[in-house]
């Protein structure tokens, strides 16, 4: 199934630093989402965007986990040519992984 | 236990102001703060300010005033908010002539200066430390403003201010005032400060905590989104907080809004920088108590840094853009036409940087993510580019309009456009470098 099914997500931005919050409907399906969405699948998912390493926190209490996403400085908000200049709709991508 | 009601009437410069009205009217608050002020907005209210020196401040702050200022003044409920911008004496200045206008004497109206540090940044000795790399050349900086923390605005609620306005603050120290005042919290009681800055990260985005922004049907259904209100917090003497809203307006609170608010823009939830506090919200709960009705618990506190985030605004060359659409059958292939001439024709001017994207297809999250897409029935062409002169970058425009008589059969609606790119840098400088002033004026 997609990642959608189980979790919401909440894009934020700061210059060239996209950060994504992944929260679990039922805590759960916590630890499931834990286990497969690694920091480095997100990094793969998103490579033709960003650049670098993925930072992935946990916190468990709330059923969350919070990527930091760093996109080339040439595509940082306030520079960005792209359409969706934010990245704000980059959580939706992340909802649109297999799990 | 003492309690403060704080509302939140706006998440950002061009928000809807009835919400505001509504938590004025009906939502038993005793400050009201509307968070105003996005990262470039005050390098673009600079801008203005430079071609008129009474401009500057927040382009809605007369139909803001004008709203709120009756019922506020009858409510004794105090407004704080960073409308000020560029020209926070101008703000003042501006919303006393509203408040005479409408009978209102005697209201004191502050302005809160000194986030401005241009002049310092630019005649300052040592090199400015930047964590996003080297600083654009002097002679581009716009602005520089410093992240200013609660202290002017303590001293103007100490000078018994109605309104506070001021530019660059950090926008949790919108919010914390009103709790160091009425809770009397010192000011390094650090888990009280990491406290109140989580409240006020829940708030400063408004419709974000109740159910803005958050919508997605069948998965998360808000309901009456139409007349979202916008969110309380009922702040403890303790620290310990509830979230609310007006009974009645449209909208959700929950465990899972306050969860997406709460990591919004945040990135170690455990070292979120302010001026006034490094605040840590790993460990916070949330528990529902009711219907809108959420508890806050186990945010602290570590002290405050010794340096200021400030934003550095450059003029960053010109962006030009033209869209065109193409529709029914073989619509792609016309539209990929349309960009394969484009990108010869712009191939003749000296643009930094050129994209195009499939409007409908893949302009959002780029062909690798979006390879799966099926091609929809219309298609619309997006081609942007950067250029060092507004006369290279409107060839952009130009050339995707004269795809009318020049290009593929069927193109229609072509639109465009081009500005100069005002960008934004940070750095950080010395917080005993910045010497925040206050304003007093009255109706």
């Amino acid at each position: 199934m997609l990642l959608n099914q189980l979790a919401h997500a909440r894009t934020g931005d700061k210059g060239n630093i996209v950060t994504i919050s992944l929260i679990a409907f039922r805590s759960e399906d916590f630890s499931l989402i834990e286990e497969k969405i690694t920091a480095e699948r997100v990094a793969a998912h998103f490579s033709s965007l960003i650049e670098g390493p993925v930072q992935r926190y946990s916190l468990p209490q709330l059923g969350a986990l919070n990527f930091i996403l760093h996109r080339p400085i040439s595509n940082s908000v306030t520079r960005s040519l792209a359409l969706d200049a934010h990245g704000k709709c980059l959580a939706s991508a992340l909802l649109a992984l297999e799990i | 236990m003492k309690t403060v009601r704080i509302g939140s009437g706006a998440g950002f410069s061009g928000d809807r102001i009835e919400p505001a009205v509504e938590l004025a009217e009906k939502g038993d608050i005793a400050y009201l703060v509307f968070e105003c002020l996005a990262e470039r907005t005050i390098a673009l209210a600079q801008k203005a300010r430079l071609l008129d020196p009474t401009s500057g401040y927040d382009p809605l702050l007369e139909e803001r005033m004008r709203a709120v200022l009756p019922i506020c003044t009858q409510k004794h409920i105090r407004i704080i908010s960073n409308m000020g911008a560029a020209n926070p004496q101008g703000a003042a200045e501006s919303t006393r002539a509203i408040a005479q206008q409408l009978g209102l004497r005697g209201l004191r109206i502050a302005a809160v200066t000194g986030d401005d540090v241009l002049q310092l940044v630019r005649t300052s000795q040592s090199p400015i430390e930047t964590p996003e790399g080297s600083l654009p050349p002097a002679g581009t900086w716009l602005s520089a403003n410093a992240y200013l923390g609660v202290a002017p605005i303590l001293d103007a609620l100490q000078l018994e201010a109605d309104v506070i306005l001021t530019g660059r603050v950090a926008d949790p120290a919108l919010f914390l005032p009103p709790l160091i005042h009425e809770l009397h919290w010192p000011l390094d009681n650090w888990n009280l400060l990491g406290q109140g800055t989580a409240v006020g990260h829940l708030l400063e985005c408004a419709g974000q905590l109740t159910g803005g922004y958050f919508a997605d049907p069948g998965f998360k259904d808000v309901p009456n989104l139409d007349r979202l209100g916008f969110p309380i917090a009922e702040v403890s003497a303790d620290g310990s907080a509830i979230l609310t809203k007006v009974a009645g307006s449209g909208g959700l609170l929950n465990r899972a809004t306050c969860t997406e608010q709460l990591l919004y823009e945040i990135q170690d939830p455990a070292a979120y920088y302010t001026p006034d506090v490094i605040a840590d919200f790993s460990q916070v709960a949330f528990e529902e108590l009711g219907p809108d009705r959420v508890r806050i618990s186990g945010a602290s506190g570590r002290p405050r840094p010794s340096t200021l985030k400030t934003s550095i605004g450059y003029r960053d060359g010109y962006i030009g853009e033209g869209q065109i659409s193409y529709a029914g059958p073989n619509a792609l292939a016309r539209a990929e036409l349309a960009r394969d001439i484009l990108a010869k024709r712009l191939a003749r001017h000296p643009l930094s940087e050129l994209r195009f994207d499939f409007i409908g297809l893949n302009s959002i999250h780029g062909p690798q993510l979006s390879h799966d897409a099926s091609v929809p029935y219309e298609i619309r062409l997006r081609a942007a580019g950067r250029a060092d002169s507004l006369a290279t970058a409107s060839w952009i425009p130009r050339e995707v309009e004269a795809l009318y008589t020049n290009g593929p059969a069927g193109g229609g609606g072509a639109s465009g456009s081009t500005r100069e790119v005002i960008a934004i840098i940070s750095a950080l400088i010395p917080r005993d470098a910045v010497s925040p002033q206050v304003h007093i004026m009255e109706s």
